[in-house]
């Protein structure tokens, strides 16, 4: 018996393909930041998670507007809008842990730093139980969930939308790094954290910047997510979160294709161990293999030796 | 001159203290303290408020009846909630907490097997009887004298639910998902394939996730290909929306089974239509209710805003067989020790007693022989009596 039929493999790798997205736009986010100042913001999965709830309140209301007749009611033009909102709010989110977290301990050791990132994540997820309390919140569906078959292969068209949108945001964010000013800027910057401030580069901002690009990311990752997951808690963000660390250092540190990679190829080794393996040992396979690359490539599939600098 | 002064604070100290003891002969200053541990916070936040909920309605009754009548004294009864987060170390820590410093004579809760069995072991090594009104799992009360329940077990509700599946859609081939970090869903799962195979019913899938886990579609793949007849998946509110909506995506249009984690207020305003036409067991059934349940769930419904589920209809007959216990102690002397023993002796005492969720007979593990019921998920989103399955 062959251990998996052909019909079944696409569908696992469809599977694959959009599950690995959410890792991908949240890698990049933790890679961005790490070019940067050399530092893994562990506070990233729990942004993510704010970003949920920031979509589920931009979500909601826009939805009571239209309903009002106060706005358009074409569901594709509220999910877009509720996609570019939550985006923009959530990079402030990315912002304002740069500000408390990170910038006033920029010349401490880096494992203070880390550290208190990991303290803001904990606030975050504390204060939305706080605030909102322990009750699942349920994304409303902004678009209608539709079910149609590519050859043999269900698909819907919300994670059709999520592997494409994934794809075009990454593509995106590659011509913004390679084509303009402050891209180049970002990765001067990755290259010496140093020099390139006294050459005229304002620090500040481009870590800003790094913050609120990474973060919108994870915004754009949570909308998407929320479509397909629509129940939202105050801990959605933190096992999401560590599992995009490791695409990101599977990727290697700096690299946009590697954190990208990473995350796809994370959520296929998950997939496919528990299709073909029992499910039971899914993490524990899975992260085996992962443990196994990193042995044999310490820097990761696109990691350079010496450098994390930002790079294609 | 000094020393006069010590006397007298001293002797002052002992008159305060004999003066402060009001009417002799009630215990604990006439406050009977009683422990809720429950999931306040964590995966399955409206559990806990159900039970508490229910709880608090028990507290309103006594108070209306000027405290709880234990050997001719009343007693004003406290309960105190301690969270356990939905974790089964917090839940140890909470009923440890209440035992050792706030001193309660017995405790309502945990209510999820994951939570139930560890807390059990603490109360039992402490000396303390405890009610956990909703776990199923038989490792809750196995071999432990001071540990009760309000729920029927998992072997029973396992193998009834295969028989269900045998009868109802006449399957031969089945598949089940769950959690397998789980202590309940785990149980269950596994005494449902015993049940399924005792009958000649193949698993054909027999698929895993752990807890938080939000996308199934690799094990829903594989059963969808597997060509089971129907899936069994006893799993909690917060992931069933999740298994149902992605199986359906994933082409699945066969009949979905589900177990007593399903019943929670919450389920439908998460799962919506997908979850329409599923069936699942129950303590009880709110659509069609009569009697003494049905004045429990207008009550609640017009104090909370929505129809109690099974937890908390179980809170309450926890409440009310622990009220009985302690009343049928006769007198409280004071002494932590000796009451709780006592309160756990009337306990084990009760043979028979009639609740909201059905009459219950209690065997010497404390566990009760109770009926079961199936209720199907209607068009108006409401928990409707199917079938009613008796051990």
């Amino acid at each position: 018996m062959p251990l998996m039929s052909a019909t079944e493999l696409a569908q696992q790798l469809f599977n694959a393909l959009q599950w690995g997205s959410f890792y991908a736009l949240i890698a990049l986010g933790y890679s961005m930041v790490y070019s940067i100042l050399m530092l893994f913001n562990f506070a990233h999965g729990d942004v993510f998670m704010v970003g949920a709830y920031i979509g589920f309140f931009v979500a909601t209301a826009l939805l009571g507007l239209a309903g009002a007749g106060l706005l358009f009611s074409s569901s594709w033009a509220l999910f877009v809008l509720t996609l570019l909102l939550t985006m923009f709010l959530t990079s402030f989110v990315g912002v304002a842990v740069e500000r408390v977290a990170y910038r006033p301990l920029r010349d401490a050791p880096r494992a203070s730093a880390a550290i208190t990132g990991l303290m803001v994540g904990i606030f975050m997820e504390t204060f939305i139980l706080w605030r909102l309390g322990a009750s699942r919140r349920y994304f409303p569906p902004l678009l209608e969930t539709k079910t149609f078959q590519i050859a043999t292969v269900h698909v819907t068209n919300i994670k059709v939308l999520t592997i494409l949108l994934s794809l075009a945001l990454m593509l995106a964010l590659n011509i913004f790094i390679q084509k303009t000013k402050t891209g180049m800027a970002m990765r001067a910057m990755s290259f010496d954290y140093a020099i390139v401030p006294l050459m005229g580069v304002p620090m500040d901002r481009i870590i800003v910047l790094t913050f609120a690009l990474g973060s919108s990311l994870a915004g754009a990752a949570s909308v998407l997510f929320a479509l397909s997951y629509p129940v939202l808690e105050p801990y959605m963000g933190v096992i999401i979160g560590w599992k995009a660390f490791v695409a990101a250092i599977l990727g290697g540190r700096g690299s946009i294709l590697g954190a990208v990679l990473g995350g796809f190829l994370l959520g296929v080794i998950e997939i496919l161990v528990a299709a073909l393996l029992t499910s039971t040992m899914r993490d524990l396979v899975a992260y085996s293999i992962v443990l196994l690359i990193l042995t044999f490539r310490p820097y990761g599939l696109f990691g350079e030796e010496y450098s994390a600098r930002l790079r294609i | 001159m000094k020393r006069v002064g010590l006397l007298l604070l001293f002797g002052l100290l002992v008159i305060a203290l004999v003066a402060c003891q009001p009417g002799a002969r009630a215990a604990y200053g006439g406050v009977i303290k009683i422990g809720h541990v429950a999931p306040l916070t964590g995966d399955i936040p409206k559990v806990g408020e159900e039970g508490k909920y229910a709880l608090e309605m028990w507290l309103e009754d006594l108070e209306k009846a000027g405290g709880l009548e234990v050997g001719g004294v009343k007693y004003k009864v406290e309960v105190i909630h301690e969270d356990n987060e939905s974790k089964a170390e917090s839940a140890a820590n909470a009923t440890s907490k209440l035992i050792a410093e706030d001193k309660v004579l017995a405790i309502i809760g945990p209510y999820a097997s994951k939570q139930a069995i560890p807390a059990g072991e603490v109360a039992n090594k402490m000396k303390t009887p405890l009610i956990s009104p909703w776990s199923t799992n038989p490792r809750t009360t196995k071999g432990r004298p001071f540990v009760f329940r309000a729920a029927f077990l998992d072997d029973f509700q396992g193998r009834m639910l295969a028989k269900f599946v045998q009868d109802e859609f006449g399957a031969k081939k089945v598949a089940v998902l769950y959690d397998v970090a789980s202590d309940y869903p785990k149980g269950l799962a596994e005494f449902f394939k015993q049940g399924a195979e005792e009958l000649g019913i193949e698993v054909v899938a027999f698929e895993t996730f752990t807890t938080k886990d939000r996308d199934f579609s690799a094990q829903l793949t594989k059963i969808i290909n597997s060509d089971a007849e129907v899936l069994f998946t006893p799993q909690y509110y917060d992931e069933v929306p999740l298994i149902v909506k992605q199986a359906h995506q994933l082409g699945w249009d066969k009949p979905i089974l589900g177990s007593d984690s399903w019943a929670s207020p919450e389920l439908m305003n998460l799962c919506g239509d997908d979850c329409v036409g599923s069936f699942f067991s129950a303590h009880w059934a709110v659509a069609g209710a009569k009697g003494a349940a049905k004045e429990f769930i207008d009550r609640f419904q017009s104090k909370y805003g929505y129809a109690p589920g099974d937890v908390a209809a179980l809170a309450w007959d926890s409440a009310h067989l622990l009220q009985q216990a302690i009343q049928g102690c006769g007198k409280l002397t004071g002494k932590l020790e000796e009451d709780r023993q006592c309160i756990r002796d009337a306990l084990a005492n009760i043979k028979q007693y009639e609740g909201i969720t059905g009459k219950m007979s209690f065997n010497e593990e404390g566990d009760p022989i109770k009926c079961a019921v199936i209720v199907r998920i209607n068009e108006n989103y409401e928990f409707e009596f199917y079938k009613q399955a008796c051990p």
